[in-house]
């Protein structure tokens, strides 16, 4: 803020000329790094084919209209397919995560060097990798189907439940804690009776929103061949069965919409 | 009375016991009815195994350099993008955003502003992408389009959520002086939101390069079709190299976000 003489007035200003010139020079840079980002973005664009968008997008929304609804009774089978490998996935991966958050939490981890950058480590590195991907390398390992996708989405959510979930361990109240080693409590009941009572609100919501996730998540994994809806997808696309692939996307929205439901009722109900 | 009749036991966290033993009893049902349901093709699995030891060895010694043309231009490629479609989902979602907050907003602007954002948010950002790589052809353009549709869902909904979320004295001391709407929005609205809405659009930023590094695997560009085409030729070495740059790029941009967001606040 800064007041400046005009004309022999005093004229109000936000910025003065300093923090004035440091901002346009931040704007300048930043929008020629915006412009340089297009430049890379439009030398790689067939632009005949993007004039050609609109007609595209017409002739597409019109060949997905109406919906194929008598092919729905194809799709129970990969939509329970889809299901068991959110919640198959979802269960292994809270069976590993929970041990590996216990060695990530600075206050839980074992006096031993090494066990807590490398928890953190396997968290970082299950975070950082999309499920697709994971499912990617999983096909190729074990074949095509059901049993790779469960896998992807483990492989996924473990780092997922893993960080959330040692974040809430090292936020728990110190205070129970020392009461119950106070008691003379060896490690385990300290951690059964003065941990784990306060993460599991935290717990249960983390994994039923992780659940969730893989509900959507699992409905794409059968595009690099993991099995459910996906499958089914990608077989549509490339027949280009349009009226089919609408079908797919209203009944993926439909499961999407009920499991956040679901898990939004859930974890109201717990916490 | 003995002792052992008095000892104290954890009260279970559902009181019916019938209701414990069948909700054991659904969900032991379930798991047996979903696993049975797997097909697990045992040879399958047997014969994939050297190729699960070659990816092992593959992520001990990544090979960056055989393919470091294509890898350095699908990097090159994704990191444009996300910039690309960062800003112009934040330059789109802005609108929504102010049209999505029910103190701002007549009824009709607020139901179609949420319209966007629930169907913006339902889909997966790779089915979007599909759609657009049939509408635009290959390339990245399609992924920018797809990461900036997504990223308005995303940004509008945590932008309006605030803005319905504002002090709204400095909204009422605006409009007692005679402000105009916009004027309102710029002395207002913008001041309050707007460290907030730069928070959650470095975190979309963050998303956005996760996401660029698989919407390529159906043909919108970036490092995931690289890493596609690397599986595709069972080139681990080169996959693992690929993974490796996704984790550390990933891991600096959520660093550099979290820092960036630590300081507007």
């Amino acid at each position: 803020m800064a007041v400046f003489t005009r004309d022999g007035e005093l004229t109000w200003r936000r910025r003065d000329r300093r923090e004035a010139l440091q901002r346009w020079m931040a704007s300048f840079a930043f929008v020629t790094l915006l412009l340089l980002c297009w430049q890379v973005i439009a030398e790689r664009t067939l632009w005949d084919f993007v004039l050609d968008a609109p007609a595209q997008g017409a002739d597409l929304v019109g060949r997905m209209i109406p919906p194929d609804l008598p092919y729905l009774q194809r799709l129970w089978r990969p939509l329970w397919d889809t299901f068991n490998m959110a919640t198959l996935g979802t269960l292994i991966a809270i069976v590993f995560a929970t041990p590996l958050a216990f060695l990530a939490a600075r206050n839980t981890t074992p006096r031993f060097p090494l066990i807590r950058p490398i928890a953190l480590l396997i968290i970082v590195a299950s975070r950082s990798i999309n499920s697709l991907i994971w499912a990617l390398l999983l096909v190729l390992i074990l074949g095509p189907g059901v049993l790779a996708g469960v896998i992807a989405i483990a492989l996924r959510s473990i780092g997922f439940i893993g960080k959330l979930l040692y974040e809430a361990i090292e936020e728990i109240d110190t205070r129970s804690v020392e009461a119950i080693t106070a008691t003379g409590a060896s490690p385990g009941q300290l951690r059964a009776y003065a941990v784990v009572p306060q993460i599991m609100p935290a717990f249960a919501g983390i994994s039923v929103y992780r659940w969730d996730i893989n509900i959507r998540e699992a409905t794409v994994l059968g595009l690099v061949g993991a099995g459910g809806l996906g499958l089914e997808l990608m077989a549509s696309v490339n027949t280009l069965a349009w009226g089919r692939v609408s079908t797919l996307f209203l009944l993926i929205l439909a499961t999407v919409l009920i499991s956040e439901w679901v898990s939004a009722r859930l974890r109201a109900a717990v916490t | 009375m003995n002792d052992a009749a008095l000892r104290w036991r954890r009260p279970p966290m559902i009181a019916n016991p019938w209701w414990r033993a069948a909700l054991w009893l659904g969900v032991g049902g379930y798991l047996i009815a979903a696993v049975g349901s797997l097909e697990i093709n045992w040879q399958r699995i047997v014969a994939g195994m050297p190729r699960a030891l070659e990816f092992v060895q593959a992520m001990a010694a990544p090979d960056f350099v055989s393919r470091a043309d294509q890898i350095i231009d699908g990097v090159l490629e994704s990191l444009t993008m996300t910039l690309v479609a960062t800003v112009a989902g934040f330059v789109l979602s802005v609108p929504v955003a102010l049209g999505a907050a029910r103190n701002l907003a007549p009824a009709p602007v607020y139901l179609f502003c949420r319209a966007i954002i629930a169907v913006s948010r339902s889909f997966q950002e790779i089915i979007i992408a599909i759609l657009f790589v049939a509408m635009l052809g290959f390339g990245p353009l399609a992924g920018v389009v797809t990461l900036a549709f997504a990223s308005i869902g995303f940004i509008a909904k945590l932008a309006a959520e605030d803005i319905e979320a504002m002090d709204t004295r400095p909204l009422e001391a605006i409009r007692a002086t005679g402000g105009s709407w916009a004027q309102v929005i710029h002395w207002a609205v913008k001041p309050q939101v707007m460290p907030r809405l730069a928070g959650i659009t470095l975190y979309r930023l963050d998303i956005n390069f996760r996401e660029s590094a698989i919407i390529g695997i159906v043909g919108a560009g970036g490092i995931g079709a690289t890493l596609n085409t690397a599986f595709d030729r069972y080139e681990f070495d080169t996959a693992a190299a690929i993974l490796l740059i996704i984790i550390i790029i990933v891991l600096m941009a959520e660093y550099l976000s979290g820092m960036l967001r630590a300081r507007l606040r």
